[in-house]
């Protein structure tokens, strides 16, 4: 997937959630959905079953817990999608 | 019967034993009823709770923010105990309200009984996600709404 589309698609998704606009404005593969984005915890746990909707995927806690920014998310939806 | 079962699940009173909670901040008297999908259970307003001596004044009332408490301990902190069963046996779990979105439509006066029952919307990754409703002992609807929580167990 190209990250230019991977980063659109996951702004919509991560927008409701984001409490720092700048950040969710300037978002890179690099930028952290907790430090940067200020999405909390709880937040966070919708941001993924969003996450699993729009790609019809399922996402394993272990992958969860890595799930911390637009690098790692890419990575992990792009795995999954290989393995359908 | 002598077969060892290895699963399974907690009874209404262990779940009780493991709230982290005790007066006068304990808002669960009994679970009528628990499974992995929706819990029911009540709470009686003891009339010397201590907020109705400023809530209102010479008007005591349940303060509405209670009303939220008593359906997350019951919807929230005994379903999530539940739904953790055997990984929280050493120890009480940590929960914390992540989320609360509450309609208010009667008032609940010192003494009343409550009853409030949650359908679980989903618990995933240590959050749990409930629809609850609390109604008066005359089954008139007294708030609704949708509450979240993380359940938290140490892994030390």
């Amino acid at each position: 997937m190209e990250p230019s589309i991977f980063i659109e698609q996951i702004r919509e998704i991560v927008k409701p959630y984001a409490k720092n606009s700048d950040a969710l404005a300037t978002m890179n593969v690099s930028t952290d959905f907790i430090n940067d984005l200020k999405i909390n915890s709880a937040n966070l746990v919708d941001v993924v079953l969003d996450v699993e909707e729009k790609y019809d995927i399922v996402i394993q806690n272990e992958e969860m817990e890595r799930m911390l920014n637009v690098q790692a998310a890419m990575d992990i939806v792009t795995t999954k999608l290989k393995e359908k | 019967m002598e077969a060892h079962i290895y699963i399974r699940t907690m009874t209404k009173e262990e779940v009780l034993s493991y709230l982290p909670y005790s007066k006068p901040f304990l808002f669960v008297d009994t679970l009528e009823y628990i499974d992995e999908n929706s819990v029911k259970g009540s709470y009686t307003f003891d009339k010397d709770l201590v907020f109705y001596n400023g809530h209102f004044i010479n008007n005591p009332v349940t303060p509405g923010v209670i009303l939220t408490e008593t359906m997350a301990q019951i919807g929230l902190a005994c379903l999530g105990i539940y739904l953790l069963k055997d990984t929280i046996q050493q120890q009480q779990p940590g929960i914390a309200l992540t989320s609360s979105e509450v309609s208010y439509y009667l008032p609940v006066y010192p003494g009343e009984v409550v009853n409030v029952v949650a359908n679980k919307v989903y618990f995933r990754f240590g959050k749990l996600k409930c629809q609850v409703a609390l109604w008066n002992e005359a089954g008139q609807l007294v708030c609704d709404g949708t509450l979240a929580g993380m359940i938290i167990t140490d892994k030390k």
